[in-house]
């Protein structure tokens, strides 16, 4: 099928199969940045923003984005290197797989949240596994982040 | 992939009705969490999403929740908040992140009638109703037991009458899934208690409700309700939890939600 | 000093977190690869009596069906280990015999995925199914076994399949029986501890063309290039120069990628049809069909006197290697080889047992490497020991570590040169508030707060056998290109070594590039394991820089015509004689007609000893007493890993390592049915440490001055995962009174064990 939708804000078509699901799609497309860590949505490394709120791209079919808006850390690239500067500051970041799944989630809480308490932080940002990074370097990162920039 | 030979964004809900008892093998596209984990092969994928079904209602006396609308819509939707102490938005804190939340569905979580789910034991003791295409409205009890297993869940309906409602669960890892969880919600001076997880489906502690019937509430009449829910209910084993540890621990939680409260 | 001791950013770490294609499947853009997928046994053990592909063989799309029937059967390990390997050759590339549910039938490789699973529908096997052997501990002298043919070893590790062992080892220094007698107190206690997975988040993945040259190029997210293609090069039956491989940037490793559990499938059929080819593996797959942790059952008995000084440390052991023996005896030696020497200062030290073949996924190398469950076993012993005897136990750590100077047969290189382990426990207590806070605060009648502690050691590379080579060019505009084999999976081996170049070839960090991707141009390393990054290849790299420097100094004293006793470099120009040339024109002249003589300067590594990085652990567990739910509040590290050459990396390997031990600790547990499946085959069910499940992880460095290590720099990338499950052990037993003795300590252990008290 084809399904008319908008990446990172530009109108595209993606040619799918009915069942296909939106980070396979991407994938094809070429944002390679979308990760897959699992076959169930338990791991956050595909998210990407549907309508402007993180989404695991794996749980969501290519049909249900029509019409839908989609970003991807290719269309954040700016914000996305702001926030690394914090990431690689504090040694945050180590194999990196799971790190742009981790940032669309990041940037979006700026987004959602103003003046989060660390439960909400944790609450929000609980969807993204990790398994190098024991996240104590990551919300070091992203409370200092949120400081500067939030 | 998933394997969906014909997709079809339905014009309304009766003609989802209508390809689901014709077709064979066809489905109803909830949030897909969990119905891509099937690996089953569907003729007929049924798409809700031009439905209008992703809304939350106030009304006087209840609160309807669209099919499609997502557990992460539920969660942080300010009716939601207000109401039942907000247990059905805390109730949705541990499963996984707000990235599947906001893919998976309430109506897939009903129609889906998970044993380990903590959504439908809270929705149950709210004494919540399911509004189906085919069957009408049902309350979610008799829908939990099995009985319309072709139909469409349009919206459900939760009647605005608890005051006070507790949601407890255990897990091993928080993003785990519960190796028990219990909700005690006080409606009319009745309270409703409902366990799942056992690992199986969620049910009402019917004897400890009416036990509790008429009580003043103290520490040890919450101590022999919780040790009459352990005794009423079975328990089993599976990789998270032995039957032996469920009942032991179901002790601590009806406890806990019946003098802890909302806390 | 301008980088070492500094906190360095990672050279690649903007432009990961940006998303820039790096891995494995982002350089996958061949799009006409052949998708492979694999058809497992469902039973754990198991003939083959018949299989039928026909059906498959004729689907339209599928180009190559593999079976034993028409695949060579030679025998090899897959194990990354230098060879020649301690490890049996006890695998094929395809066997008539399953010894695993998830063992592999048939290889399909189709256009694309859905054919390559519709294909594998279709073939038809019978089995003639077996009993299995499931339990580690009957293992030994079932009448069933898992192998009945005897593997080919190397050299004598004890194996002896008709026993069903993989793996036999003894050692006993001085005479521990004898001592034992002498002893006041004699504790002796059983501990077991479960099989973990990695769970990196990147799944095993290769990828196999042919190229121009005839050559079969792979590209794998790998720790082990060099191994890999030696084991390919003799499953394929080709030489090695017929192979390139090429190693991407890794998602996590953890020692899952140190064995070679895929490259073989892509490479054999890519080899056999001359068309590219590509294996993803599912989460599922990667899960059950590749290796874990070792699971382990250890007794331990420890001789004291009544004043707490340790006479004895026995410790004997049964390891279950699962359906093959790949790091089996290693795991197993490392165990006794890593702990023994903590209680250096004992009279008499003994460590022996088995490991053995069972019928469940093969265990493997899993950062910690045996020494991870070593350490559960012995430190709670020493927890048990200290309450048994009333002493703190932090005390009795500080009376009995081994100390500078202190010489243990089990050591490396016999004496240990450095060593800041009491004052990592002096630190760790202060920061986690020892004195005032243990044994245990009572918060309320249901949270009780336990306190609890254990300490360990590693080592830096592997004695006597870990040996690299780095390579330094200087390139037309004086800059460098550092030209290495260490397999960054995240750790930062890449920076960490660009650090050390830049130190001694004192330019900017900017100045020196890393080539670290491609086996036909990276020196000999032989991988990244055994935590020898930075201790082993990073004394490559110092003597390559020292070399370069030397090289620079002769060069410009020819081209300047001043002698070189009269020149200085400062890393910016070469002076003296008031004569002076910058690097860059240096470089100029040395890549031209002018020079003729393009710098390139090599250093080799190999060391004598494994010196031994240490940490101190303490864990505050919350317990609810009323669930059993342990929490872990705060959990305090510190580490002695010699000199800190990047606090950035340090740090991190810290943290992400405590995490790992706190889920070994707590709730990772790979879990089999009673018909040998295994049951926790997702993230649904096998459980890492999520962002809920970690409050406060807080990490301080003790440095040592270790004279071997690249300025005196020690390992830090496996000592980490070793301490949190004894701590948290002993705080469990101080909040509560149960001494939970077999890992994880799960809310049920817990609440079953107070109600059963
Ligand atoms: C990794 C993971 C972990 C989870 N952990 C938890 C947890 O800890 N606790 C918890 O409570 N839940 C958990 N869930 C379940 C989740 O909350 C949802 O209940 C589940 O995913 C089903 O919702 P869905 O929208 O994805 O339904 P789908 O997967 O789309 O559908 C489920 C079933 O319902 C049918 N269906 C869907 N919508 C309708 C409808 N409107 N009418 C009729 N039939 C319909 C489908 O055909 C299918 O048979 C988890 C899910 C995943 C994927
Ligand atoms: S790939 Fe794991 S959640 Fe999407
Ligand atoms: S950095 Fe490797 S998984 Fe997060």
């Amino acid at each position: 099928m084809k399904v008319d939708t908008s990446i990172n804000g530009r109108a595209m078509t993606l040619e799918c199969e009915n069942g296909e699901f939106l980070a396979g799609a991407l994938r094809r497309y070429g944002f390679l940045s979308v990760k897959e860590g699992c076959d169930t949505g338990s791991c956050g490394l595909c998210t990407i923003w549907l309508n402007g709120k993180p989404a695991l791209s794996c749980c969501l079919l290519t049909a249900r984005v029509e019409g839908q808006e989609i970003t991807t850390i290719e269309g954040m690239q700016e914000e996305a290197e702001e926030f690394a500067h914090f990431m690689v500051a504090e040694g945050a970041e180590q194999c990196g797989f799971c790190s742009p799944g981790f940032a669309m989630t990041v940037l979006a809480m700026k987004r959602e949240l103003t003046n989060p308490t660390d439960d909400e932080v944790k609450n929000y940002m609980a969807g993204n596994l990790c398994r190098c990074s024991g996240y104590v370097g990551q919300t070091r990162a992203l409370m200092k982040y949120l400081e500067v920039h939030g | 992939m998933m394997n969906i030979e014909e997709y079809v964004r339905v014009s309304s809900c009766s003609e989802a009705y209508e390809i689901l008892n014709s077709v064979n093998g066809s489905a109803i596209l909830g949030g897909c969490g969990y119905l891509r984990m099937g690996n089953r092969a569907i003729s007929k994928g049924i798409d809700l999403s031009l439905l209008g079904l992703n809304q939350i209602i106030e009304t006087d006396s209840d609160i309807e929740i669209g099919a499609m609308t997502s557990l992460r819509d539920i969660e942080t939707n300010p009716i939601l908040k207000n109401n039942f102490n907000g247990s059905l938005c805390d109730c949705m804190e541990n499963i996984v992140g707000i990235q599947l939340r906001s893919i998976v569905t309430i109506g897939g979580t009903v129609a889906g009638r998970y044993p380990f789910s903590d959504v439908l034991p809270v929705l149950m003791a709210l004494g919540a109703d399911v509004v189906l295409t085919g069957a009408g409205r049902v309350s979610l009890e008799d829908f939990m037991d099995g009985k319309h297993k072709s139909d469409v869940v349009e919206k459900i309906i939760i009647p605005k009458t608890s005051e006070r409602v507790a949601y407890k669960s255990v897990r091993n890892s928080l993003v785990d899934y519960a190796i028990l969880n219990c909700v005690i919600a006080l409606s009319d001076g009745e309270y409703k208690v409902v366990v799942g997880a056992r690992p199986q489906k969620a049910i009402r502690a019917t004897k400890c409700e009416a036990f509790l019937k008429g009580k003043e509430l103290t520490e040890e009449i919450a101590e022999e309700a919780a040790k009459i829910v352990a005794d009423e209910l079975s328990f089993g084993d599976n990789v998270r939890g032995s039957a032996e540890y469920r009942k032991a621990v179901c002790v601590t939680l009806i406890k806990r939600a019946l003098v802890g409260g909302a806390e | 000093m301008r980088y070492i001791g500094k906190k360095i950013p990672k050279v690649d770490g903007i432009e990961l977190v940006k998303g820039t294609p790096a891995y494995t499947s982002d350089f996958d853009t061949n799009n006409n690869s052949l998708i492979i997928k694999i058809l497992r046994s469902p039973h754990p053990s198991a003939k083959i009596i018949d299989i039928d592909t026909t059906e498959a063989e004729a689907m339209g799309g599928v180009e190559c069906v593999l079976t034993h029937k028409n695949v060579t059967d030679i025998k090899f390990t897959l194990a990354g280990q230098s060879y020649p390997e301690p490890s049996p050759y006890d695998r094929s590339l395809l066997s008539d015999t399953m010894r695993y549910v998830g063992d592999e039938v048939a290889v399909v490789a189709a256009v694309d995925e859905q054919t390559a699973l519709k294909a594998i529908k279709t073939i038809n096997v019978k089995y003639e199914i077996l009993e299995p052997v499931l339990d580690l501990e009957t293992a030994v002298d079932n009448s069933n076994l898992v192998h009945t043919q005897e593997p080919h070893v190397n050299f004598d590790i004890g194996c002896d399949h008709k026993r069903n062992i993989a793996s036999t080892f003894y050692k006993e220094n001085g005479d521990v029986e004898a001592e034992l007698k002498k002893c006041d107190l004699i504790i002796e206690r059983s501990y077991k501890t479960q099989a973990q997975a990695h769970a990196m988040m990147e799944t095993y993945r290769a990828t196999a063309s042919i190229d121009v040259n005839g050559r079969l190029n792979i590209m794998s997210s790998t720790q082990i290039p060099f191994h890999v293609r030696r084991h390919l090069s003799r499953i394929l039956g080709i030489p090695k120069s017929k192979i390139k491989i090429i190693k991407p940037r890794l998602g996590g490793g953890f020692g899952g990628k140190q064995t070679a559990s895929v490259e073989m499938f892509p490479a054999m059929v890519t080899w056999l049809t001359k068309k590219p080819s590509k294996i993803v593996y599912t989460r599922q797959e990667t899960f059950s069909c590749t290796t874990s942790r070792h699971a382990m059952k250890f007794t331990v008995r420890l001789g004291s006197d009544k004043q707490g000084n340790i006479k004895v440390v026995d410790i004997s052991a049964l390891s279950d290697t699962g359906a093959y023996g790949e790091h089996a005896a290693t795991v197993f030696f490392v165990t006794g080889h890593k702990t023994l020497p903590l209680y250096g200062r004992a009279n008499a030290s003994r460590y022996h047992g088995y490991a053995v073949y069972t019928n469940k996924m093969p265990a493997g190398a899993l950062r910690g490497y045996g020494a991870t469950q070593g350490t559960f076993a012995l430190e709670s012993a020493m927890n048990e020991l200290a309450s048994e005897i009333g002493m703190d136990p932090a005390e009795l750590r500080l009376k009995n570590i081994i100390r500078v100077g202190d010489s243990h047969p089990d050591l490396d290189g016999n004496i240990l040169q450095s060593s800041a382990l009491d004052r990592c426990i002096e630190t760790g207590k202060e920061m986690i508030g020892w004195d005032e806070k243990y044994p245990a605060v009572f918060l309320s009648d249901s949270k009780v707060r336990g306190y609890g502690m254990a300490v360990t050691m590693q080592g830096s590379g592997i004695a006597g056998i870990d040996t690299a080579t780095a390579v330094l060019k200087m390139n037309d505009d004086g800059f460098f290109t550092l030209i290495h084999s260490a397999s960054d999976m995240g750790q930062g081996s890449d920076t960490a070594l660009v650090q050390i170049a830049a130190e001694i070839l004192d330019v900017d960090m900017d100045r020196v590039i890393v080539v670290s991707n491609d086996l036909d141009t990276v020196p000999y390393d032989p991988g990244a394991y055994a935590s020898s990054g930075v201790y082993v290849t990073g004394n490559a790299v110092i003597e390559a820089a020292k070399e370069m420097k030397k090289q620079i100094l002769e060069t410009a004293s020819r081209l300047l015509n001043v002698e070189e006793k009269e020149l200085e470099y400062d890393g910016g120009n070469v002076s003296g004689a008031d004569k002076s040339i910058s690097l860059d024109e240096l470089a100029q002249k040395l890549c031209s007609f002018e020079g003729k003589d393009q710098l390139i300067a090599k250093g080799t590594f190999g060391g004598d000893t494994s010196p031994p990085p240490f940490i101190a652990g303490f864990a505050e567990v919350e317990v609810d007493i009323g669930t059993g739910k342990c929490e872990v509040t705060d959990f305090v590290a510190v580490a002695d890993c010699g000199t800190v050459i990047n606090e950035n990396l340090a740090r991190i390997q810290l943290e992400g390592g405590i995490a790992m031990g706190i889920g070994l600790g707590l709730y990772e547990d790979v879990v089999y049915s009673k018909t040998g499946r295994m049951v926790t085959d997702s993230f649904m069910t096998y459980k890492i440490p999520s962002r809920m499940d970690i409050a406060n992880i807080r990490t301080a460095f003790e440095s040592s001055d270790e004279p071997t290590g690249p300025f005196g720099a020690k390992s830090i990338g496996e000592v980490v995962n070793n301490t949190p499950p004894p701590a948290i052990a002993h705080a469990v037993y101080n909040a509560t009174g149960l001494w939970i003795t077999d890992l994880p300590i799960t809310p049920e252990k817990v609440l079953m064990g107070l109600i059963s008290k």
